[in-house]
């Protein structure tokens, strides 16, 4: 079992020794650096193009039809033609906004997007950072999205782009207490905040059966609360197309707009992410207690195969809320969050707690 | 009691409503993900088709009206004898029919069709020249692919080069 | 736009909060080209004022120079999805007027691609509408099985959505053998799907807060507004034409006419989806029964009403049309006068919207169901 997982840190070590070996400690730091700066820059990118293509495959089947089927095999490279027609298309300079706002904002959405990426552990030993407040660190980090929204908004000079930016702050703040919350709680059960423990934790069986009913309810809540603050599926009211107030991002062309899109797609994969690893087992194979043939014929399979079929389903899950139902109006999606979730969030916490003291749990 | 009693019940009335909103709420969410799941687990579900590559097995339903066209036999005869009872009917002056007068072997003159022009790109399809025609010359062909580069290709003559009247048609 | 800017400052003092945004001729969801001008006091609006006319087309003074029979393929071009319905008007009174005797047949396939066509219509309705509040999904299943009427309309027809099936005296041609066996595929088919569409956002929660209590109409004003079709039945208003001046072969057939008291969006949708069930009932009525006979009577070539004015009122998808002919012996007519449903139901929407919220605005207009060419004729 232990000795069967593969241990990516032998790895790193590896690498960590041999340029150690070679170079003087200064030059190797800023080495190990910048490779771990090409890798995650890299599977950030390629991980985006693959989500953009699979929510349009997936939504065209939803919709009886195909989807993009022409660009290469199955249509898998009608995303980089969208990026290349990007890429062509003319920046429009505004007059009279702010420029450097104006410019800087997309930046600072995918710095917060991005640094939120590299504590996700994909395997064991695979992530870029493992900090011992790792839960804390991702809601902190998550949150610098909301600073670029903003400056987006208010930059653009436009009153609907300003409009639409308040009521996404609004959104953004408030829901994410909710998911402030639902994380607390699973903290409560494990005890940690460090993401590999958390993960290392859920050997004997995923924390979603372990901690039963509020395990159960502070997943759904964090899956709502996530898919609002992403500004995704049925809360995005602020850039839907079919309103009348256009929304942030309405004066960004060409690969500024890109640098939204692509955020918002990157937040939806952290956001699954982290409910996979906090409920679902991150990397960790399905093990039932005391099945041993099973674990064992579980354990084959590649831990790093494992995450991303978990995340498969949770991404459908967020895709479908998108695509089935009709959009709340701000001040339904506002009487949500804090007269429903909030309470419910608590509730769900002193549940947790009591269940933690108590021992009513496996 | 700091509570009394009518208030307690209040309280436990409106928590169990509120939790049924809940419920009910999520229930009815759940039909709605039911629904769209059963099509995404069901690629035979599909209805659209790849056009250009399909035009081998493309079939139009008869009577699709896709443009109008002049009945040619394999003898290469059409059957308008150039009264001119389309361009009457027709609304918008689709129709312009260019008639010459030629002399038959009986030494009688005698007007004949020289060319049915029709104009595609203003056609509406109303069906009225293909009715009235006397001698159901004219009828819909299922044509539909009639995007063209140059304008004037849409003005076209229904008669074929070199086509004949076909014996017995005047009334 | 100068005077209503330079009227609201005479008239009130425009606070701070106040706002004029225009929901301009080209927007996705006022279905056509239609320009609002909204008067916004923060999120609330204040006023709508529609400003029409951006396709109008001059139908109604091209009619003047065209004889009968050409007049019917420009009616197909006002609300163009009940094209049947708007043909059939002209025919009716045609055929009244020269008191011609159309066969039974005739009467029994007008009725049903009258249906047909109801159902199509509604179908439509609802993929937009559920687009227009953001579920994405309903525009593609709703479109999907209105793939299989058009189907039917085009081997029998000729055409999908402008259909000019009809002419003075009866049909332009007799209907295709496979008419009534893919009818009732299509009713078998139907009738599985439409609870599906009850499931998917009828009874969706948040549906359901977005449009109860949303939009409300009460009856009064419906009536004075001549708010018809399903929208006004939605506030109670018993408008059916097809009950009250039957035409065709709708007095021998049995439906229910649809209404519901409340007045507000909620209604309105839920009268068009039992429409669709009503329809479908009707069709199976007379489906099975298509008597044999002629498909068109036999008309003078050139057809001269006799002078007068001609009235006919017809129920198409959307409310109540009524066509009027001024004749003065002339194979063409002196003036010909369409009172289109969506004019009429339009000009309630500015005291359906007063306090309610922009996001409102787009599921009451999507309510109403407007077809704007037909507006602007």
């Amino acid at each position: 079992m232990p000795f069967d997982i593969y241990d990516f840190s032998t790895l790193t070590e590896a690498i960590d020794l041999s340029l150690r070996a070679s170079m003087p400690a200064f030059w190797a730091v800023v080495i190990e650096f910048s490779i771990i700066g090409v890798v995650f820059l890299a599977a950030y990118a390629l991980l985006g193009l693959g989500l953009v293509y699979a929510e349009r495959k997936v939504c065209a089947l939803m919709q009886n039809r195909l989807g993009p089927n022409r660009v290469g095999p199955f249509g898998l490279f009608q995303t980089v033609a969208d990026i290349i027609k990007l890429l062509f298309k003319e920046l429009i300079q505004i007059k009279q906004a702010d420029k450097l706002l104006f410019n800087l904002a997309p930046f600072i959405v995918i710095l917060g997007s991005l640094l939120a990426f590299g504590a996700i552990p994909f395997a064991k030993g695979l992530h870029a950072v493992d900090l011992n407040i790792g839960v804390f660190y991702v809601m902190a980090v998550s949150s610098i999205g909301v600073v670029g929204i903003l400056l987006a908004g208010w930059s653009s000079n436009s009153k609907y782009s300003l409009l639409g930016a308040m009521r996404i702050g609004a959104q953004i703040v408030s829901y994410e207490l909710s998911v402030g919350m639902a994380l607390v709680t699973m903290v409560v059960f494990a005890g940690t905040l460090q993401l590999s423990e958390i993960v290392e934790l859920q050997r004997e069986g995923w924390f979603i059966v372990r901690g039963h009913i509020p395990a159960v309810i502070a997943f759904i809540v964090l899956l709502i609360a996530g898919t609002a603050e992403t500004n995704r599926g049925p809360f995005d009211l602020a850039e839907a197309e079919s309103e009348l107030t256009a929304g942030f991002h309405t004066e960004y062309s060409g690969m500024k707009f890109a640098f939204f899109f692509l955020a918002e797609f990157m937040n939806m994969f952290v956001v699954a992410a982290i409910a996979t690893t906090l409920f679902w087992g991150g990397w960790m194979p399905l093990h039932f207690g005391k099945w041993e043939a099973f674990n064992h014929i579980m354990d084959f399979i590649p831990p790093i195969v494992w995450f991303f079929g978990k995340m498969a389903v949770i991404i459908y899950l967020i895709m479908l809320f998108k695509w089935t139902f009709p959009r709340l109006r701000i001040d339904q999606l506002l009487t949500l969050e804090w007269k429903y979730l909030l309470p419910i969030n608590l509730f769900n916490i002193l549940l947790m707690a009591f269940i933690v003291l108590m021992g009513w749990h496996w | 009691m700091l509570i009394t009693f009518n208030n307690k019940l209040k309280i436990i009335m409106s928590l169990t409503s509120y939790l049924g909103e809940i419920f009910g709420g999520v229930k009815s969410l759940l039909t709605g993900m039911r629904v769209t799941t059963s099509y995404f687990i069901r690629p035979s579900t599909i209805v659209t088709q790849k056009y250009p590559e399909n035009r081998k097995t493309l079939k139009m339903y008869e009577g699709f009206k896709g443009e109008v066209v002049l009945v040619h036999n394999e003898k290469n005869e059409h059957k308008c004898t150039g009264c001119g009872i389309c361009e009457i009917n027709c609304p918008n002056g689709t129709i312009e029919i260019i008639a010459k007068q030629i002399v038959t072997e009986d030494g009688k003159k005698k007007k004949v069709i020289d060319k049915h022009i029709y104009r595609l790109g203003m056609c509406s399809f109303c069906g009225l020249c293909v009715k009235t025609c006397p001698s159901k010359a004219l009828a819909f062909g299922s044509e539909f692919e009639h995007a063209v580069f140059d304008r004037s290709k849409l003005t076209k003559t229904l008669n074929n080069d070199g086509s004949t009247l076909m014996k017995g048609v005047e009334e | 736009m100068k005077e209503i800017l330079e009227d609201k400052l005479e008239n009130s003092n425009i606070e701070s909060q106040d706002y004029v945004i225009n929901m301009g001729p080209q927007h996705p969801s006022t279905h056509g080209v239609m320009r609002f001008l909204l008067t916004l006091k923060g999120e609330v609006v204040e006023s709508v004022q529609p400003h029409c006319g951006y396709i109008h087309r001059g139908i109604e003074k091209m009619c003047e120079r065209l004889t009968y029979p050409q007049v019917i393929h420009l009616t197909d071009r006002l609300d163009y999805l009940s094209a049947h319905i708007n043909n059939e008007a002209v025919c009716l009174i045609i055929e009244d007027a020269l008191a011609v005797e159309v066969s039974e047949r005739v009467k029994y396939v007008r009725t049903i691609i009258d249906e047909l066509n109801r159902i199509a219509s509604h179908q439509l309705w609802w993929a937009a509408f559920g687009m227009d509040l953001g579920a994405l999904t309903t525009f593609f299943y709703g479109l999907r099985d209105r793939e299989k009427i058009l189907d039917i309309f085009e081997q029998s027809t000729g055409s999908r959505l402008l259909q000019s099936y009809n002419c003075p005296g009866g049909l332009m041609k007799d209907i295709h053998k496979n008419f009534q066996k893919d009818i009732k595929d299509f009713i078998k088919y139907f009738r599985k799907k439409l609870p599906e569409y009850d499931r998917l956002l009828t009874g969706n929660v948040i549906f359901k807060q977005r449009s109860k209590g949303v939009g409300f109409l009460t009856k009064e004003d419906a009536i004075s507004y001549g708010v018809t079709g399903p929208s006004g039945r939605g506030s109670g208003f018993a408008c059916d034409i097809r009950k009250k001046i039957p035409y065709g072969v709708y007095n021998k057939v049995d439906f229910k006419e649809i209404l519901y008291n409340e007045g507000d969006t909620f209604a309105r949708y839920k009268v068009r989806i039992d429409e669709m069930w009503e329809s479908m009932k009707i069709i199976e009525q007379l489906v099975d029964n298509i008597p044999e006979g002629d498909y068109a009577a036999k008309m003078k070539a050139v057809i001269k009403l006799p002078e007068g004015d001609y009235f006919q009122r017809v129920e198409t998808a959307r409310g109540e049309l009524l066509v009027h002919i001024v004749s003065d012996g002339n194979k063409n007519p002196y003036r010909i006068k369409f009172r289109s449903p969506n004019f009429s139901n339009l000009s309630a929407i500015d005291t359906m919207s007063r306090n309610q919220k922009i996001a409102d605005l787009v599921a009451i207009s999507g309510s109403l169901d407007l077809v704007i060419p037909d507006l602007d004729k």
